[in-house]
């Protein structure tokens, strides 16, 4: 038998004994980032085609989730900075041969986006905005004024501009789902992208990462719109979009490994750690059982009328997503070239 | 002007003078290392083959770690030395990431730091700390452009080869085997 021992003599922090630079964060962030511009695409799709009287919360309520899980996905990002003051270097030049770098740049633009588009249906879902503590009505007191209890919205913007912008965004709404569209495609794929443009890590080295990272967050923020939405059209509609998305996603993850075992060396290796390797279990059962094909027949039953509370497929849906970040991300760490 | 070294490995023996040469020189933080030894043992006993290397950054003429790099921080500078600017890298762990040799780490004040072919001591004309300790001499650094240069003529004479060829990076330091 031949064999191959191999002694290093490099025990670097973190590279070794097994790559570890990305911790918690970027799963995180990976899962907040695709929620975000999943929720933030459907919006936008349901207002371009004109459904959005049809679909009020895909449209106006559920976007209330993507800003704030882009603010957590920032922190997320910066808490994984190691050079943490200079993070400002990303916004002083733009390298599109570095997907991290549009990518920055992209979450520059969706932001705003977001919270634009928030603020502009607030008068419409929050039409009462009662501050009972004191520091609450300070807080709110800075942005809102407010208006007799009895008016039909009883509260307005501070601001003359603001409320000017507000009546200007409200007329181009379409615009803006045009942007934010674009905005939230690109930053869905950017997800599978960032890992993808990584060579040295062989199991993230695939072009199907950034559909598969897209369809993932498109599926998650289909589950939670399902879970949010009070009617039964809209809830019915997201189940049978959430179905699809499953469907697509297990053919991306399929072909994924059929990829890999169809590549070099290293791929092949990399899809053994899910195909009797350590990451086996992990991954069979909690993305693709419980995350995938259980909130799929769920979700099968529920349009043949079997009675199940929505929140199952939906928490199921959500566990799946994220649990799928974190495993690529450890599980890319540990498929390498060399040693 | 192509900087790149040559490693010979017979003569190699692993002393790690090279690895210590240049955390003294290069002020490297204690626990961490740009360069270091690997010992490959191959065969079945008692046929066993033994190859030594002295592993460092490849300083590739297709870098992974430059594309992938966010800020520009990672940059080539005249000869093909791989460098990173520390006031403008902010710790992202992209190139790190990218890097098919391990060959960088995040230094403790947050900067990523990898080799730099001493290119302090080149510009000078010297060579890199490495190199010039080596006891056994089985290291050579120079100009690849230049054919008269001992490492263009080395290279050109011994069989070589350079470490995972198969990621593309087209790595700059060959082992002469």
């Amino acid at each position: 038998m031949n064999e191959e021992l191999i002694i290093s003599g490099r025990m670097n922090p973190n590279i070794d004994p097994v790559l570890h630079v990305w911790h918690w964060q970027i799963p995180i962030y990976l899962f907040l980032g695709g929620l975000a511009a999943g929720l933030l695409f459907f919006a936008a799709y349901f207002t371009i085609t004109g459904k959005a009287d049809k679909y009020p919360t895909a449209v106006k309520i559920a976007p209330i989730i993507a800003p704030i899980a882009i603010v957590l996905g920032l922190i997320a990002l910066l808490l994984d900075l190691k050079h943490k003051l200079y993070f400002w270097q990303l916004y002083t030049t733009i390298r599109f041969v570095s997907p991290m770098s549009w990518g920055a740049w992209v979450l520059m633009g969706i932001t705003p986006t977001a919270f634009i588009w928030v603020a502009s249906y607030l008068k419409e879902i929050m039409p009462k905005i009662n501050a009972d503590s004191k520091l609450l009505k300070w807080m709110l007191g800075l942005i809102f004024t407010f208006k007799n209890e009895d008016e039909a919205v009883n509260w307005d913007w501070k601001y003359q501009f603001l409320r000017t912008y507000e009546v200007y965004i409200i007329r181009n709404r379409v615009l803006v789902a045009w942007v934010m569209i674009v905005l939230a495609v690109i930053l869905g794929v950017y997800t599978g992208i960032l890992l993808s443009a990584f060579n040295a890590r062989p199991l993230w080295n695939s072009a199907i990462l950034g559909p598969l990272f897209l369809t993932s967050g498109l599926s998650t923020a289909a589950a939670s719109i399902m879970w949010m939405a009070k009617n039964e059209f809209e809830k019915m509609v997201f189940g049978r979009i959430d179905i699809l998305l499953i469907v697509i996603e297990l053919f991306f993850i399929i072909h994924l490994f059929m990829g890999f075992l169809a590549g070099p060396q290293v791929q092949v290796e990399a899809a053994h750690y899910f195909l009797g390797g350590e990451f086996t279990v992990t991954f069979w059962i909690n993305v693709v059982i419980i995350g995938l094909i259980v909130p799929g027949i769920l979700e099968v039953m529920e349009l043949f009328h079997i009675k199940i509370p929505v929140i199952i497929p939906a928490l199921l849906i959500l566990y799946g997503g994220l649990m799928f970040r974190f495993i690529m991300v450890e599980a890319g760490q540990v498929t390498r070239f060399l040693y | 002007m192509r900087y790149a070294m040559a490693i010979d490995t017979k003569k190699c023996v692993g002393c790690s003078d090279c690895v210590i040469a240049c955390q003294t020189e290069n002020n490297v933080p204690i626990g961490y290392a740009r360069d270091w030894i690997v010992e490959l043992t191959e065969g079945s006993y008692p046929n066993l083959s033994l190859e030594i290397r002295s592993e460092r950054c490849n300083h590739c003429d297709n870098t992974p770690c430059v594309r992938t790099c966010p800020t520009g921080a990672s940059h080539i500078i005249e000869g093909g030395i791989v460098k990173v600017t520390h006031s403008e890298c902010i710790g992202c762990g992209a190139c790190i990431q990218s890097c098919p040799y391990d060959a960088r780490y995040t230094h403790p004040d947050g900067y990523v730091d990898k080799c730099t072919f001493c290119d302090h001591r080149v510009a000078n004309g010297q060579d890199p700390a490495c190199v010039s300790v080596c006891p056994t001499k089985c290291m050579y650094f120079g100009d690849m452009d230049d054919s008269n240069s001992e490492v263009a003529k080395i290279v050109a004479n011994r069989k070589w080869k350079s470490l995972a060829p198969e990621a593309g990076t087209l790595p700059q330091i060959f082992y002469l085997v």
